[in-house]
């Protein structure tokens, strides 16, 4: 590079030469990679744009789903994922903040911390499906039959990992010098946590919380065989209950052409939904850290 | 951390006179036992699972012992099962997708930790997360409808003509190109597993000293061999720990697959065969299960599929907590 030409003899010349031309070859290769992961990206936003906004009109909100030949739209299914989705992340939210507190505020570096850390990421990454399976196993044989109940408590184990996880994380990013300061003042170790470290680690929470909502609302394994389906409107939790997610499973894999279309519009609608949530999330947890 | 913990035992120790006046201290001890509670429920769900799979599937893993792992016949009119063929169709669409994707993934986290410039570095990065946390079905979906008749008319026609003449690799990319199969599979859970690897090698790639990065340039190295012999030595633990987590995903993955595999239960030499995986066996017969047999056997496919990913994650993170652990506070 900056080395002067002229000391150098031909055979280190073409030595160099073949470095700096491998360099650039890996260095264009690897801008190439990235295009190609971006247009992919890109591709799929369009792709579902295109056949999404072509089933979005008012009875997609208003009418439950159709048998195939008839009108309809996803009313019944929308209401069963705002349902389960609003129940189990409400469940998850006290059980998640609360087990996230423990790790960051009392049990700290500890071994059973460092357990209990390393049982949630496996949680949190565990196959979905095999959460479904679980469920099935203690709710649905439990009660005897599918039901949106044992969708939620899917959804909720889903949702718990994800809210520790952020919330430890955030916690433990409050310098300790405000807990101290609390604590000289005479405060109570619990009011310290919720009036000092709840108040700062406020957004960040949320932000795990808002991210559990998205990763909840897209989920489809886990509810294959814990809330089911159903092709009428419902609100009876104790029933199986349509949802989003396995509609459009169910749809997309149809022969008929009317229900594939409504399977893009429910695809359009979960796609939205859960990449402005975590957008909001990023944005509120950006305005945080810095 | 330690000074916290001693002004919390004084802080607990005030007179008693003030206890009791104040009434303040039933509090501690209650918020205390409640956090620990629910950190608790956090490991009884874990073992909760292993339990209840475990007796779930009792009658088919007494039926069949070991042998359910490598027995290749999945008959329900029999009611004879075993758990090979998904077993390597899980394996084999996992390894597909690591072969795509950490290469891929190792060269976008190159691109935005060596020459991205700085402005652009955040967008970037951001849209890599937005992909991953794009909802499974969505690539299913997409895969199913935009991917496979591409796949059906150009990429696998292609690849019969040239690899399939191959002496040896050449069995691998045999048979009609009909797009569904585990190939196609491969390639979703690639895309899919590629922001995971990418985000997390990003990190450990950051991770590195600027001063061994600065000492290479010195010496005259390119950028290439900055990364290549200097970053990633350096950071190799935690680049293995990111390509298990992907690994971990991608064994998993339910909906994609189920989307564009096929459902086939057949062992076939071709990748562009259709087959099946553990999760997507359960995900299309689990509800039509009919017979004690049958459904333990699928919940046994789950115990197997579940202690895979239990291993291959468990192995990753140790391998991430090491490098956390030379830097510091994760």
């Amino acid at each position: 590079m900056s080395v002067p030409a002229t000391k150098l003899n031909t055979m280190n010349r073409a030595h160099v030469r073949r470095r700096l031309r491998f360099d650039s070859a890996m260095t264009v290769l690897s801008l190439l990679m990235t295009a190609a992961v971006l247009v992919t990206l890109g591709a799929i936003l369009v792709t579902l744009l295109y056949n999404g906004l072509q089933a979005i009109k008012p009875s997609l909100f208003l009418e439950s789903t159709p048998a195939p030949g008839s009108e309809g739209g996803l009313a019944n299914a929308i209401f069963g994922s705002l349902v389960m989705t609003a129940i189990s992340v409400a469940i998850a939210t006290p059980v998640g903040v609360m087990a996230g507190t423990f790790l960051a505020e009392y049990a700290r570096q500890s071994k059973l911390a460092e357990f209990v850390r390393f049982i949630n990421d496996v949680l949190l990454s565990a196959p979905s499906i095999i959460i479904g399976l679980f469920v099935y196993g203690v709710v649905v044989l439990g009660m005897g039959h599918f039901s949106a109940w044992a969708g939620i408590a899917a959804l909720a184990i889903i949702a718990v990992p994800i809210i520790v996880r952020t919330t430890e994380d955030m916690l433990s990013l409050i310098p300790d010098s405000l807990r101290e300061a609390g604590a000289a003042l005479g405060t109570p170790r619990w009011k310290v946590i919720t009036y000092i470290s709840y108040r700062a680690a406020f957004q960040g929470i949320l932000t795990g919380i808002l991210l559990a909502i998205a990763r909840v609302s897209g989920e489809t394994a886990p509810l294959l065989f814990t809330a089911l389906n159903n092709q009428f409107w419902s609100t009876n939790l104790n029933a199986p209950m349509a949802n989003l997610p396995v509609v459009i499973f169910q749809f997309a894999m149809s022969p008929y052409e009317d229900w594939r279309s409504l399977a893009w519009g429910g695809a359009l609608l979960i796609t939205t939904a859960v990449l402005a949530l975590n957008i909001v999330a990023r944005l509120s947890s950006k305005g945080k850290r810095s | 951390m330690q000074d916290i913990k001693k002004t919390s035992s004084v802080m607990t120790d005030t007179p008693k006179s003030h206890r009791r006046s104040r009434g303040l201290n039933w509090g501690d001890p209650f918020f205390k036992s409640a956090t620990f509670l629910f950190a608790m429920l956090v490991l009884t769900i874990l073992s909760g699972i292993v339990i209840v799979l475990f007796i779930d599937a009792w009658p088919a893993l007494k039926q069949f012992g070991p042998a359910f792992i490598w027995t290749s016949s999945w008959n329900p009119v029999k009611d004879s099962y075993g758990a090979f063929v998904p077993l390597v169709g899980t394996i084999e669409t996992a390894v597909i997708a690591m072969v795509i994707g950490v290469p891929f993934s190792f060269g976008m986290a190159f691109f935005l930790t060596e020459m991205c410039p700085h402005w652009l570095r955040q967008p970037i990065a951001i849209a890599i997360e937005l992909l991953a946390a794009v909802p499974s079905i969505i690539y299913g979906i997409w895969g199913l409808f935009v991917l496979v008749p591409i796949c059906q008319k150009y990429v696998e026609p292609f690849l019969i003509a040239t690899l399939g003449s191959v002496p040896i690799l050449g069995h691998l990319f045999q048979g009609p190109p009909i797009g569904i199969g585990v190939f196609l599979a491969g390639i979703i859970l690639a895309l899919m597993i590629l922001p995971f690897i990418t985000s997390v090698m990003r990190e450990v790639f950051a991770a590195v000293p600027a001063v061994l990065r600065e000492s290479a340039y010195g010496l005259g190295a390119t950028r290439w061999e900055v990364v290549w012999r200097v970053v990633l030595p350096y950071s190799r633990v935690g680049v293995v720990g990111a390509v298990m987590l992907g690994l971990g995903r991608a064994l998993g993955e339910t909906m994609a697959v189920t989307f564009v595999i096929g459902n086939a239960h057949r062992l076939s030499m071709s990748l562009l065969a259709p087959g099946t995986t553990i999760s997507a066996t359960l995900a299309n017969e689990f509800t039509e299960a009919d017979g004690e047999l049958y459904t333990a056997s699928l919940i046994a496919l789950g115990l197997v599929l579940f202690i895979l990913t239990f291993a291959v994650l468990a192995i990753g993170k140790r391998m991430l907590l090491r490098t956390s652990g030379k830097g510091g506070l994760a």
